[in-house]
């Protein structure tokens, strides 16, 4: 048997210390002087620590039939200014339909269309433009309805006082959302699920209401239901009839807080607009005075106050029989903004804290007794060579959790089961070089010959056998999701590590103790 | 210690025609089953609702399901999950537009007819129908992604005979994990799919090993002046292999015990999984990659030049 060569001694030595500073954290507190960039505590799974896990789905089309919407005012704006005339105008998904009055003022809409809305592809004939929104801008809003909404989300949930949400981009439209050590899987989702919509519009007081709900809304007017109220048994939804134009909306907030309605002695949500906002709500309350405005949130009228006086300082209330705690939640979503679109709730995996602790319990239990059981069970059947097997496993375990600690992995319960998992397969190069120095000694080797061609033969099979496996785990974090990713980490961390201790480790061990005390008795294995 | 004799000389090819028989007919009922009886998807794959809630006192599942029927869910699924007082519930996806306040709804429920103090969240699972889909299809993707990747690993190392032998084996013990999740009605769910990816590199690695073997022989037999056959050779190396072969399963097995009787209720299925797959792999790895390598010779090329080849590698 030829000498162990050094430098693997001293690799071995050097990622034992490492293995060992990376654990650290995860048994004590470290001393102040430690470096914490070496390694941080685990990070534990939600479904370790508890908490709330969320996919949420942003109806992006949503955001651009919106986007598109809006530029049907800029044209008419254009066009006003120009005095051109038309006939028709209006949007229709991705698209915008303008149909002019005279065709002899074509070129000079089209110039103006063209100048006002670069981020169209336009195309003409006979007075008729139809705009398709490029591609280009499509996905750029669509991707700015997902940041944006990541922005508002994020804004409401800091609002929870929550510690280290995690709020991120999942694929083209999704958000992930995840708060650990929350329990409150209903608010937070109805904090996070409501666009809060907020827009002021003038109640036509001149119009007919019993008209337009037979079904001849005047063009310049839409209906809006109230909230759903109890009358005589009965729920009822009062209808108003509004102008269509939206006054001032959320974007002119600056600030909401709750308050207390003196007049009817209930939770309220006040208002405060910025400069802007300001200045348009007093322009509103001094030409309307004696009208009503109605109030509108996520689609609802919340009430149609009538217009007694100008209105200057800047600030409004809504009232509606709020709970405490609903104007609470209606008073942070609204300081957080408005979601561009609307989301939806597509995935959730909530876990109770109750159930991470026993899970962390059990996931430990089964660890721990895996090993003793593995320990035991090689050191009786191996003896000598068991225990040096059994020291491998030892060092592999060190080794994972150091190496899950330095690349910051997430420890979960599948996570778990992959190192108990390892822990069994761990033990399997072990046994395919003990295997085959028994067949080697059997075959008469010397005790050093059966030891050399043991490992020797053994290393081709542990490398096949171990890369196949690292295939079905690379293929497992490629689709998997949470949990499941955790499991492929853990796995493949504990196949690589078990491939340096078997036939590094126990080579070293082996080379050291058998070598030195070579004598002509018989090796225990 | 020794589990197994070192002269022991037990004759696998001898039975391989027995082993088929008794594969095939597995295979059938386990296909039978799952066509038949179905599997029992849980909500990663249908969408739907699930929630795990702990009770002060253990209640009755009728108590539940009565508490849950006035919000129009008395077709749930209710079963005890571990313990008497844990309660699991599931409920299909509704054409409602808000499916994830189902968890809510049933919560509120459970709260107002229990007491709100009696009634703990232990876990709440929403998957859309949307995501249900994506989920099915992520998961076939990655079984067959698994196996080809295999394929194409083992023909480079071996030969393609080798690979169909390895993956002939990867489908029976997939069939038949699946089978007997069919059999016994247990939920069929994410991370059991991880458990079968699990078993298929298992699996795997105990094939590997033993062609491993076959190889070396092989190998080492052409130089012989009187070559045996290569049956022959290939029982000899099941048996070299068979102390291995039972001991890494053992050690596994002990563990993954472990894991099955310790690890909790949520990690119970995947365990399960995990336990069938490592017998069913044990056994696939001598009665079938073997017998189907075998049957293979010289169906794939002038298998003389690929022997070269072969030694050419380490």
């Amino acid at each position: 048997m030829q000498a162990y060569p050094r430098w693997k001694l001293w690799l071995i030595l050097i990622v034992l210390m490492v293995s060992a500073m990376g654990t650290l954290p995860n048994l004590t507190t470290p001393p102040s002087w430690w470096p914490s960039a070496v390694s941080q505590p685990m990070n534990l799974g939600l479904d370790l620590k508890g908490g709330i896990h969320l996919v949420i789905d942003v109806d992006v089309e949503k955001a651009v039939e919106h986007s598109v919407e809006e530029d049907v005012d800029a044209i008419r704006r254009v066009l006003r200014e120009s005095k051109i005339r038309y006939r028709k105008l209006d949007a229709k998904g991705n698209t915008l339909t303008v149909l002019l009055k005279n065709v002899s003022d074509s070129s000079a809409a089209e110039s103006l269309i063209e100048a006002a809305l670069p981020g169209y592809d336009i195309s003409s004939e006979q007075g008729k433009f139809t705009l398709t929104l490029s591609e280009i801008e499509t996905k750029e809003i669509k991707k700015f309805a997902v940041e944006q909404s990541i922005e508002v989300i994020r804004n409401r949930i800091d609002a929870l006082g929550t510690t280290e949400p995690v709020i991120v981009k999942q694929g083209e439209r999704r958000i992930l959302v995840q708060i650990p050590g929350y329990e409150d899987s209903a608010r937070a989702k109805s904090m996070i699920g409501r666009t809060a919509q907020l827009e002021f519009k003038l109640v036509d007081e001149k119009g007919d209401l019993d008209k337009a709900l037979a079904g001849q809304i005047p063009s310049g007017n839409v209906i809006v239901y109230g909230k759903a109220e109890n009358r005589g048994g009965q729920m009822i939804r009062q209808p108003y009839l509004l102008k269509k134009r939206t006054e001032l909306s959320g974007a002119e907030v600056s600030d909401a807080r709750v308050s207390i309605d003196s007049q009817y002695n209930e939770y309220a949500v006040t208002l405060k607009f910025n400069n802007k906002g300001a200045r348009k709500f007093d322009k509103l309350t001094t030409a309307h005075v004696g009208e009503r405005f109605a109030i509108i949130l996520e689609g609802v009228v919340q009430s149609a106050p009538v217009i007694r006086e100008r209105i200057a300082g800047g600030s409004a209330q809504i009232t509606g029989s709020f709970a405490s705690q609903e104007a609470r939640d209606l008073a942070i979503v609204l300081r957080a903004g408005a979601l561009p679109a609307p989301v939806e709730v597509v995935e959730e995996r909530s876990i109770g804290p109750s159930l991470g602790q026993d899970s962390i319990d059990q996931g430990m239990n089964s660890i721990i007794y895996g090993c003793i059981a593995v320990l035991l069970f090689m050191l009786l059947y191996y003896r000598m060579f068991g225990l040096v097997a059994n020291v491998a496993l030892i060092f592999n375990m060190l080794l994972i959790a150091a190496a899950m600690s330095m690349i910051g992995a997430t420890l979960t319960l599948p996570g778990m089961a992959g190192i108990v998992l390892t822990i069994g397969m761990a033990v399997d190069a072990n046994v395919l070089i003990f295997e085959r120095i028994r067949e080697e000694i059997r075959l008469g080797k010397t005790r050093l010959a059966a030891i050399d061609g043991g490992y020797d033969k053994a290393l081709s099979t542990i490398v096949d056998a171990n890369i196949t496996t690292l295939i079905a785990a690379i293929v497992l974090f490629q689709f998997g999701s949470g949990p499941v990713k955790g499991f492929a980490i853990t796995l493949s961390v504990g196949i690589l590590a078990s491939m340096f201790t078997a036939i590094m480790v126990t080579r070293a061990i082996v080379a050291h103790t058998v070598e030195k005390g070579a004598s002509d008795k018989e090796l225990s294995i | 210690m020794q589990l197994i004799s070192p002269d022991i000389h037990i004759d696998f090819l001898g039975k391989r025609k027995l082993a088929l028989i008794f594969s095939a007919l597995m295979l059938v009922l386990s296909l039978g089953l799952i066509a038949g009886k179905g599997l029992n998807f849980g909500i990663d794959f249908t969408g739907g609702t699930l929630v795990e809630a702990k009770f002060k006192q253990a209640p009755a599942v009728a108590d539940v399901r009565k508490a849950i029927t006035p919000i129009g869910y008395e077709q749930a699924i209710i079963q005890e999950f571990g313990a008497p007082e844990e309660i699991l519930i599931r409920v299909q996806n509704k054409n409602a537009t808000n499916s994830s306040k189902i968890s809510t709804d049933i919560l509120d429920a459970l709260g107002a007819a229990f007491g709100e103090d009696a009634v703990e969240m232990r876990r709440v699972e929403f998957v859309g129908p949307q995501v249900g889909e994506e989920l099915t299809q992520a998961g076939i993707l990655a079984v067959l992604f698994a196996m080809i990747a295999i394929l194409a690993y083992v023909t480079f190392r071996f030969k393609l005979r080798f690979a169909i032998g390895a993956d002939a084996a990867l489908l029976h013990d997939i069939t038949l994990v699946v089978g007997i999740f069919a059999l016994t009605g247990k939920e069929f769910t994410l991370p059991v799919v991880a458990a079968i990816l699990t078993v298929i590199g298992y699996s795997l690695n105990d094939t590997i090993v033993v062609f491993d073997r076959i190889r070396e022989n092989l190998a080492f037999n052409r130089k012989k002046k009187k070559p045996d056959s290569e049956v022959d050779v290939v029982n000899a190396s099941l048996n070299q292999t068979l102390a291995r072969t039972l001991m890494t399963s053992l050690t596994t097995l002990l563990v993954v015990g472990a894991l099955f009787l310790l690890g909790g209720e949520v990690i119970h299925d995947f365990a399960f999984a995990l336990i069938v797959g490592i017998v069913v792999g044990t056994y696939s790895s001598v009665y079938i990659a073997s017998p189907v390598m075998l049957a293979l010779e010289g169906r794939f090329g002038p298998s003389d030049e690929e022997m070269k080849a072969m030694e050419a590698k380490p």
